[in-house]
This record gives structure tokens, sequence and C-alpha cells, in this order.
């Protein structure tokens, strides 16, 4: 089954004075288990993309569905839970709540599910040791690095077990070091554990280490390629 | 974890929030100090009226209260006394003689009540005995029979100590009867309208002036072992004496009753106008701080935070928050009510004002320990309904909105 689907997609600001296009008919299928980039200059519409397959905006037109359930079917709440079940959100920055340590950001989303101590605990000393900060459990998101920051983000959307990790330029923030590591954390998430990773970027090397590259300039798909 | 999330939010802006913990500690101490004084004032008044004037239970012939003319007798007084001396409930008792009168000096005169006592019983009931600020309370033998009277009556009549005081009243036969007296003592309680109306004279030399004899009184007053018992004892003593009017403190004064009522209403109303100000300070920090974390409520949203939790989360924020400043509040007022409560407060410069309308000068505040729960239980829903419009607020962030950094 297709992870993601969206079905003749729409998304235009009428707030602004000259209507805004920002998606404009796009048609794309994610598979499990792919790595996809969203990529194209700025304002091309990448993040309002990427928030229509979130379920975080509702589309103007058009369609998306998420293994097979129609997100604009579901009612806010039934959406929100939705989320929280099968999707994982890596966003550019504010992604981590300042006033928890590493553990309790990773475990946050577990314990909203529902899941028990000894599963959340078991599953973050899992998490730790796959981003390599076993040592942070229980420092503060301000006392970490950008980089360490963001693979502590990426814990935190896997911990959820989601159908696939959204992440919109999660390297933005992040020199080329911390960029190289971030990169092949997601890679070996993807390979070990078949997680569906869709990220947009505009960095040339970020494009590079996608499997598939998808190509946006004024909302529509220009090029759909798979490496 | 929402619980925790919200408690150490509270400290992220530590200058802020210890802003309206404060603000809260002092408005709610300043309520409750101001409460305790009007507590205080209002038990003061009333331990002032039993302890000089009403005691706890007082019997009367039924018209007597009426008119209070003399006319209207208890009979039987021994065996009367008898009946009360056997309920353990009573601590002690008096009997009195009880008429209205002319006092007149030389100079001038005035209406009194006079009373004739037995001074040894009366010590037992009445405090007058300590309120004496010249002379003695019947202690001298003197040729003429003495009178005690208030220092406010003193000055009207312009009698000294040793002056003489005749006084006119209406004998039970219907005649005039004059009685001459001189002043052995004068009293001053806090209660300036008692002073200028009450005179004292044994009833040894007032019953044959007025033409009432041994075996018959006006008043039979008691004291009980404490202000509540006093109900249950009149209750008893009502049907021992059917034919008598029994009356407990809070019949004899329904004033007290009402003051002490409206006291209690008089301290919820001010703390919950204190807290409706205060309200408007904390719905204030609240939507700063739910402007400052715009992105970080968007991106919890998005995570999956659903509406129900966003407000769980702003709510245990703000009551947490309002309850720690309500707690230092209460722990200072209690602090206070400590000390003073037991130092007691001296409104000296203001004592002429206060003992014209019968309150003492010296004031205990208090306040109830049920007082203390409401208070609580006020500031938890001053925080409810503070964190309803931040609430509002945070709940129409969009999470796509929010989490776009700019
Ligand atoms: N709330 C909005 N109201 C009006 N126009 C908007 C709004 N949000 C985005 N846009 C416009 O939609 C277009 C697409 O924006 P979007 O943020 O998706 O681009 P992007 O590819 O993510 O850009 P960047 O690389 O700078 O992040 C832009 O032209 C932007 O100005
Ligand atoms: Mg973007």
């Amino acid at each position: 089954m297709n992870v993601i689907e969206t079905k003749d997609l729409y998304k235009i600001y009428n707030s602004t004075q000259v209507p805004v296009h920002a998606v404009n008919g796009i048609n794309l299928i994610i598979k499990k288990g792919e790595f996809t980039a969203i990529v194209g200059p700025s304002g091309c519409g990448k993040t309002t993309l990427l928030n229509l397959i979130g379920g975080l905006d509702s589309p103007t037109e058009g369609k998306v569905f998420v293994s097979g359930n129609d997100l604009c079917s579901l009612k806010s709440t039934r959406l929100i839970d939705f989320r929280m079940h099968n999707i994982g959100f890596v966003f550019q920055s504010f992604n981590l709540i300042p006033v928890l340590t590493v553990k309790e950001n990773i475990e946050f989303i577990m314990q909203l599910q529902g899941r028990s101590r000894t599963e959340c605990n078991q599953r973050v000393d899992e998490l730790l040791e796959a981003i390599g900060l076993p040592d942070k459990k229980n420092h503060r998101p301000n006392q970490l690095s950008g980089g360490q920051q963001q693979r502590v983000s990426v814990a935190r959307a896997l911990a959820s077990k989601p159908q696939f990790i959204l992440a919109d330029e999660p390297t933005a923030n992040l020199d080329s070091k911390a960029t190289n590591e971030l990169l092949e954390l997601m890679e070996k998430l993807n390979q070990e554990e078949e997680m569906t990773f869709i990220f947009s970027t505009h960095d040339e090397r970020v494009m590079k280490k996608a499997r598939r590259l998808v190509s946006l300039d004024d909302g529509k798909i220009i090029k759909d390629l798979s490496l | 974890m929402i619980w925790r999330i919200s408690w150490r939010n509270i400290w992220r802006n530590k200058v802020r929030s210890l802003t309206v913990m404060m603000a809260i500690a002092i408005g709610l101490t300043g309520g409750i100090f101001l409460t305790g004084l009007m507590n205080g004032m209002s038990a003061q008044q009333a331990n002032d009226a039993i302890s000089l004037e009403i005691s706890h239970v007082q019997i009367h012939h039924r018209l007597f209260a009426d008119n209070l003319s003399a006319q209207f007798l208890i009979e039987d007084v021994a065996g009367k006394l008898e009946v009360i001396r056997k309920d353990e409930r009573v601590r002690a008792f008096c009997s009195r003689t009880k008429a209205q009168a002319i006092a007149s000096t030389a100079t001038t005169g005035a209406g009194i009540i006079i009373s004739g006592i037995v001074p040894e019983m009366e010590k037992e009931v009445t405090t007058i005995y300590s309120k004496i600020v010249e002379g003695s309370y019947f202690e001298k033998e003197n040729k003429s029979a003495s009178i005690v009277i208030g220092q406010k009556l003193a000055h009207k009549l312009k009698a000294g100590l040793g002056n003489k005081i005749v006084v006119t009243l209406q004998s039970l036969n219907g005649e005039m009867s004059y009685a001459l007296f001189r002043v052995g003592g004068i009293y001053k309680t806090s209660n300036t309208r008692f002073d200028e109306m009450n005179v004292f004279v044994k009833s040894d030399d007032l019953n044959p002036v007025l033409g009432i004899d041994p075996s018959q009184t006006n008043e039979i007053a008691m004291l009980t072992a404490s202000h509540e018992a006093a109900i249950p004892v009149a209750a008893s003593l009502k049907s021992s004496f059917d034919k008598l009017s029994v009356e407990n403190w809070r019949e004899l004064r329904p004033l007290l009753v009402v003051i002490s009522a409206m006291t209690d209403q008089f301290g919820f109303w001010l703390i919950v106008i204190i807290l409706l100000a205060l309200i408007f300070g904390i719905i204030n920090t609240m939507l700063m701080v739910i402007l400052e974390r715009k992105h970080e409520l968007g991106m919890l949203m998005a995570i999956g935070m659903n509406k129900k939790r966003v407000f769980k989360m702003i709510l245990l924020e703000t009551t947490m928050l309002s309850l720690s400043g309500g707690l230092v509040g209460l722990f200072f007022s209690i602090l206070l009510m400590g000390i003073f409560g037991q130092t007691g407060i001296n409104f000296a410069a203001w004592a002429e004002g206060l003992e014209a309308i019968g309150y003492s000068s010296f004031v205990y505040p208090f306040v109830s320990a049920r007082f203390y729960l409401i208070i609580t239980i006020l500031v938890i829903i001053t925080a409810i309904i503070a964190s309803l419009w931040p609430t509002r607020k945070a709940l129409k962030l969009n999470p796509a909105e929010a989490v776009r950094s700019e």
C-alpha cells in the first residue's frame, strides 16, 4: 500500500492581494521505505506541501491519503490523534520542549499514546543509542548543540512508531558536519528500521543523499527522479 | 508529564512568575488580615457584651423586657436559683433588681437604669468590678449607701467620688420614691453608651425603695461553660420555668449575630473583589506566555497534543502559579494572625470613636479554618477563569503557521 498519496492537491492563499498558488496540482505517491527529498527554490511550496501531507493544513482542493485514510475527512480532534499515531515530525527549529530533558522529550508522545513505563524506558534507551547520545539522557535541550537537538528530534519523531517521518529543512540551521551526521542517522534508520522519510531541502549535499528527488517550482512537480 | 511541563514552565521566567505570585500573596494577605480584624472586632464586641451586660442566659418576667419596669417580678428567687445551681453547665449566676430611674446631682439630672446587685455574686458573672477606674466596687462600708456609676455619666452629672446622687424612681405601689447614694466607684468599659446608662447599687439598698422583698427579683443572669453551651442551657431552663422568659445571648442581642454574619460576608466579598482584580494580572501574564511560546505550542499541537491537553496544560500552569501565590499569602496570613492574635493590635488613636460604637480599641484578629479553605477554593476558581482566555488564544493557533520559523 502507498504510505502517502496526494490527488490533484491545491493550496491557494487568498489572504494576499494576488492569490498565491503555493501548491498547484500535485499528484505524488510515496511508498514504504522511501527516502525522498522535496527540493526547489525558496517559495516553491515545499513547506506548504509537507504541511498538507502531515495534516497540519487543509488543502484548498484535492485529497491526501495516508495509508489509505483520507485526511480531509477527519475531524480536527481525530486528525490530531491520527497525527500522533501515524506521523513523525521534524521541524527546522522549535522541535523540543525546553523544560523537558532529552529522555522526557523522546518519551513525551509515547506517554500521550499511553505506552507503559517499561516500554518507554526501553525505547528511549534504544533510540538514544541509535542517535549516539546515550550520555545526554538527562540534559535539557539548551545544553545540546543544534545538531544534537535535531538528532533528538528525529528520535522523538521515531519513538511514536509512525508510518513516516516528515522533516521540513531539518538541516537548515546546521553546519556541514552536523548535517552529515543527521543525514547518516536518517539513512541508517531508513535502512535498519525501514522508516519512510520525506524531507525538504535546498542544500546540494543533502539532495545527494536522497534516493528520490522531487523538484518543485511554483507549486508544481517539475522533475521526479529516482536515484 | 503535562503536570511536569506546566510546573517547570512557571519557572521559565522566574521574575515574571514571582511578580504575579507576590501580587496574589500580598492581595490575599491584606484581605485576610482585614477580615481577621473585622472578626476580632465583632468577637470582641460579643465578648464584651456578654461579660459586661447580658451574660449567657437571662431570666425575666415575660413582660419585663418590654417595659423595663420593676413591677414585673420573678417570685421565689431562692427556689429558681436552686434549680440553676444544679445544672452543671452553668458556671456562675446572680440575681438583680432593675428599674428605670432618674439620677440627679445638685446641678443636673439624667435618665438611667439602676441595678440592685449582690456584689459577691455579681463579680462571678460580670466584669464591671474589673473596670473600676476610681474608688472601689462596694468594698468600703459607708454610712450612706454607695453607688457605682460609669465615667461618662460621672462627667455628665459632674459627680466625683463621694458626691451625693439622688435617684428618683417609681416604687411598686406607684408612688415616686427617692434614695440618696454616694458615689463609691466609677467604672469605664469600652462601651460609652453602656457607661452612660447603667449604675449599680446593692440590692439591699435598692429593694426597700422599690418595695421589693428578698424573695423577689427582676433578673437572673448566668454564665455557662461556653458561648455555645448557652443555647442548650437556655432551652432546658425554658422548660423548667415555663411561665418566665428565658433567653440566650443570641436572643438577647440579635445584633451580635447579625454583625458576625455580616463580617463573614464582608470578608468573603473582600477576597472576591481582590481576586477579581488579580484575575486581570494573571490573564495578562498568561497571554504573554502564550505569545512567547507560539512556536512551541504549535509544535506540540502538530505532534499530537489535542485541545483537551493544551487546555489542561495552560490551566495547570495558571492554577499552580496562582495557588503558589495563594499559599504564600495564606502562610503570611496565618503567621500574622498567629502573632497579632496573641498580642492584639492597639487602635489607641481611634479608641474614642470605636468605644462610642461599642468596640474595644484592642483587637485580636482571627479567621476561621473554613475561611482559609474558602480562599483556597476561590483562588483555584480564579485560576480557572483566568486561564480560559489564554487557552482560547492558544487553541486558535494554527500549527502550520506556528511551526514555520520566520
Ligand atoms: N499564510 C500564507 N499566506 C499567504 N501566502 C503564503 C502563506 N504561507 C506561505 N505562503 C506563500 O506560499 C508560497 C509557498 O511557501 P512555502 O513556505 O511553502 O515555500 P518553501 O518552498 O517552503 O520556501 P522556503 O524554502 O523559503 O521555506 C510562497 O510564495 C509563500 O509566500
Ligand atoms: Mg519552507
